[in-house]
This record gives structure tokens, C-alpha cells and sequence, in this order.
């Protein structure tokens, strides 16, 4: 579980984020959504300690994240996975060296047991036969199934995903969406998900919390979200006008 | 000038994170022996091909303005020994490696900050200015040097050799000349000058990779800040090692 208390955030005198307060619910796939520049890149980073809160508290289950120290902070990282935009694969590195980064740097595992776990996360996210490809030889949705493997690497307790379907066609945006969800469920993770894709809003999310010009505007799951009232919330969600009339009908 | 101090100030903070405990020390030294290779030994056929000609440049231009008869022809030797020695082999050839280490160094740090590869690396707890920066600082300090010592080596037979074919001077008086008033010394001048200067090159381009903003227009502004301001930097600090240790 990872909570959120009165969580303000500004750059340069702008105020982005304002007494934002949410718990993400373990075991569930957490879903932010709101409009572009709406603050949840921002909600999201400060949640994995990117940007520096100006005030308000963060716990992961019963740690404070956000007022620990420097080593501190590194040691819980570890427990954190977090899928990229951009999958933010190193471009350095095959795709096995990628997954593998993390076991290098923070286990004592052998290269056969590493190699064990590559092969697994790889399975998991449903890739074979790419281990010695570079990141540039992959496409668009399977570099971040590979950002999902490297991501679930050391059986992260907390799990990130910042806009995974963005450049996406819809079928494999509903693979990965699904792929997530089943992670989240298979190894009891606290997922957070940031997105603006209704696909993904309806398909899993179990708890949604919708951001407006920097404050948390509207919460609750998937099957909610169709019969609120929220005037925001609706604006968004039926953004299109066939989307609106659809709605006046019914 | 509150700007310049900041600029300073962040400098330091991130030799600070570079300079701390490797997180993996294995990692760090799989690093540096690929940086050795990058940074340094794909340097040498630069260094090597830019040092025979300028031997042989240094060896023909003595020659030509040493037109008294009561100045011995082998003080050509003695003129290009010193000029490789004390500023070619040195300064010349940081300035040239700060333009070919320091903009890949620049650039590709710069494409990592921007393709969010150094958050992945901070997300995960590695300490990404230290497992990044620290193998390229160490791998150009120790082995740079090396090239000071091929590049003095190899401008010094490029003079031989331009002798040899043009008959400018005796080769055995250029030889005489290349021994002559020899002072250890100044190899080991020319070896901490290079030392220093490699530990700016590298350092400083990184420094403006490691904070690239914006898109591929930031990282090549950052590249070209990168080289400039390592090109700025090796000129101050020759003037004080200079007066310093000579």
C-alpha cells in the first residue's frame, strides 16, 4: 500500500500538485489519470522520489519514503520497478544485459541463476528469442514488455508504469494492460499506472484517481466511472462529441 | 556571476556523487576496462597520426628559421624535442582529445539523461553519476598519459624521418640534438599535465551530458558547452601547472 498525504508540488513558483492525499491500494492495478499537464507525470515521479515534494508525507505500507535518507531512499528503491514512457532501455546493452542490470548490481546470484531469472522475467512478458537483441532492433510494444521484465527483475514490492500504452496500437495496449494486471495479481505488488487511455481505465482499473489542474478531483474503480457525476471527470472521459451524444442517449 | 558560482557549485556536488563507494565494485571495473578501450586505445591512431606530422612540421620549420652558420644544425633535434615535450604531446593533444572524447562523452551521457536511461538507473538505487562517470574519469587519468608519452615518441620520429628524406639536416645531428641537455623531468611534467588535463576532459563533458535538457538540440549544445569549456579549462590550468611545477 502506498499512501499520499497532502502531497504539494511547484516548479518555479507553480503550483503543479495541491494537497494531493490517495492511498494506492495493494495488490491492485492503481490507475491516475487526468488530462495532459494535469500534474500526474509529476504525482507519479514524486511518488518514486525523481522530484523532491516541497511538503506532505509519502508512506510505502509503514515507511515515510519521502523524508528518508539518501542511503535510505537507495535501499527502498530496490523494491521499486518502474516502467518508462519511453521504456528507457539501455541502448548500451542487449535485452538480456538490460534485465540482468539490476541482479549485477544488487545480488550475488551466478551468471547460470541470473541467467535463470532473465529467462523468466523474458517467459512472464510472454518474449522468447530476443535475449541478444539491442533494444533498437525491438518494436515499440516489445521494448516495453522488456521495460515490464527488467522492471519486475528483483520482485519489486511497488510497481510504476508511467503512460504504458503511449505510441501503442490498441490490441497491444490491451496485452500490456493485461500483462501488468496479471503481475500485479501473480506477485501481490502495490502497481501504480499513470495514463490518459480509457482502453486501460475500463479494462483494469481496479481503483482510478482522477487528476485535475494539479488536485485529486475524482476516485473510484472502472465500473464507477461511466455513471459519475463529476463535471471534470465527464469532460474528460466523454472528450469526443459522439462520446457525448452516446451519453445523452443512454 | 551568481549563475557562473552555480554552475561551480553544481559541478562539485556531482564530483561528490562520482567519488563516493562503487555500488558493485565488479561492475565499475567491467566499465573501466571497456572505457579504457573507448577513452584511450581508440584514441592512438589519432594521437599517432596527428603527432608524425607535427614532428615532422616542428623538425622542417626549425630547420628553416635557423639560418645562422654560428647556431649547430643539431639544435633542430634539441627545438623539436622540447616543443613536443613541454606543450605538443601535452596540451596540444588534450585540447584534440577534449574534441574527440569530450563531445562522445557529452553526447552519449546526454542521451541517456534525456531518454530517461539515467532515472531508470536512479529508480533501480544505482548511483548512475558514479557507475556513468567515475570509470571514464579513471580509465582517461591513467591511461591518457600513455599517449604523451606515444605521441612525444612518435613526433620525435617523424622529425627523423622528415630529416632522412629531405636532408634539411644530418640525420646523426638531429639525433645528437634529440640527446642533447635532456632533462627527465620534463616527462614527467608532461605526464601529470596530461593526467590533469584528462581529468577535465572527461569530468567537465560529463558534467554537461549528466544535466542535458530538453531534446537531441539540448544534447549537442551541451556537447559543443562540453568541449569549449574543457578547452577553456586545460588552457588555465597549463598556465598554472606551468608555473607551478617547472
Amino acid at each position: 500500500m502506498i499512501k499520499v498525504n497532502h502531497l504539494y508540488k511547484s516548479f518555479d513558483g507553480r503550483l503543479v500538485l495541491e494537497d494531493v492525499s490517495v492511498v494506492f491500494d495493494a495488490c491492485k492495478t492503481n490507475l491516475i489519470i487526468g488530462a495532459s499537464g494535469s500534474g500526474k507525470t509529476v504525482l507519479l515521479k514524486s511518488l518514486v522520489g525523481l522530484h523532491d515534494a516541497d511538503s506532505g508525507e509519502i508512506w510505502f505500507d509503514d515507511i515515510q519514503y519521502n523524508t528518508l535518507s539518501f542511503a535510505g531512499k537507495k535501499k527502498m528503491r530496490q523494491k521499486v520497478g518502474l516502467l518508462f514512457q519511453s521504456s528507457a532501455l539501455f541502448d548500451f546493452a542487449t535485452v538480456e544485459e538490460n534485465i540482468m542490470f539490476p541482479m549485477n548490481m544488487f545480488t550475488g546470484w551466478s551468471r547460470a541463476e541470473k541467467l535463470e531469472r532473465v529467462n523468466f522475467c523474458l517467459q512472464r512478458v510472454r518474449l522468447e528469442n530476443v535475449n541478444h537483441l539491442y533494444p533498437s532492433a525491438l518494436s515499440g510494444g516489445m521494448q516495453k514488455r522488456v521495460g515490464i521484465a527488467r522492471a519486475i527483475a528483483l520482485n519489486p514490492r511497488y510497481l510504476f508504469c508511467d503512460e504504458p500504452n503511449s505510441g501503442l496500437d490498441p490490441r497491444t495496449s490491451i496485452v500490456i494492460d493485461e500483462l501488468i494486471h496479471e503481475i500485479t495479481h501473480e506477485f501481490g505488488m502495490t502497481t501504480i499506472i499513470n495514463t490518459h487511455d480509457m482502453n486501460s481505465v475500463l479494462e483494469i482499473g481496479e481503483k482510478v484517481i482522477f487528476i485535475y489542474e494539479g488536485k485529486k478531483c475524482w476516485e473510484g474503480a472502472n465500473n464507477e466511472i461511466l455513471r459519475t457525476d463529476n463535471a471534470e471527470l465527464n469532460r474528460f472521459v466523454f472528450a469526443s462529441k459522439m462520446a457525448q451524444q452516446l451519453r445523452i442517449k443512454n | 556571476m551568481s549563475k557562473f558560482f552555480a554552475l561551480i557549485g553544481s559541478y562539485f556536488l556531482l564530483m561528490r556523487k562520482v567519488f563516493t563507494k562503487p555500488d558493485r565494485f565488479s561492475e565499475t571495473w567491467k566499465q573501466f576496462v571497456i572505457e579504457l578501450e573507448k577513452v584511450g586505445v581508440l584514441s592512438v591512431p589519432l594521437v599517432a597520426i596527428v603527432s608524425i606530422f607535427i614532428g615532422a612540421v616542428i623538425t622542417l620549420q626549425t630547420s628553416y628559421n635557423l639560418t645562422s652558420p654560428f647556431i649547430p644544425k643539431m639544435y633542430v633535434g634539441y627545438m623539436t624535442r622540447e616543443t613536443m615535450l613541454l606543450e605538443f604531446s601535452s596540451t596540444m593533444i588534450a585540447l584534440i582529445l577534449a574534441g574527440k572524447i569530450g563531445s562522445s562523452i557529452a553526447s552519449e551521457i546526454g542521451t541517456m539523461r534525456i531518454t530517461e536511461q539515467i532515472d531508470a538507473m536512479e529508480i533501480m538505487g544505482v548511483n548512475s553519476a558514479n557507475y556513468l562517470i567515475l570509470p571514464k574519469i579513471c580509465a582517461a587519468t591513467i591511461f591518457n598519459p600513455l599517449l604523451t608519452l606515444l605521441s612525444f615518441s612518435i613526433g620525435l620520429l617523424g622529425g627523423w624521418l622528415i630529416v632522412t628524406i629531405t636532408g634539411v639536416v644530418m640525420p646523426e645531428q638531429y639525433e645528437e640534438g634529440i640527446r642533447y641537455a635532456f632533462q627527465p623531468y620534463y616527462v614527467v611534467y608532461a605526464i601529470i599535465k596530461m593526467a590533469v588535463f584528462n581529468f577535465i576532459i572527461t569530468s567537465v563533458s560529463a558534467f554537461y551530458g549528466y544535466y542535458a535538457k530538453g531534446g537531441s538540440r539540448d544534447v549537442g549544445r551541451a556537447a559543443t558547452n562540453g568541449i569549449v569549456n574543457c578547452s577553456l579549462c586545460i588552457l588555465i590550468s597549463n598556465l598554472i601547472l606551468t608555473h607551478v611545477l617547472l
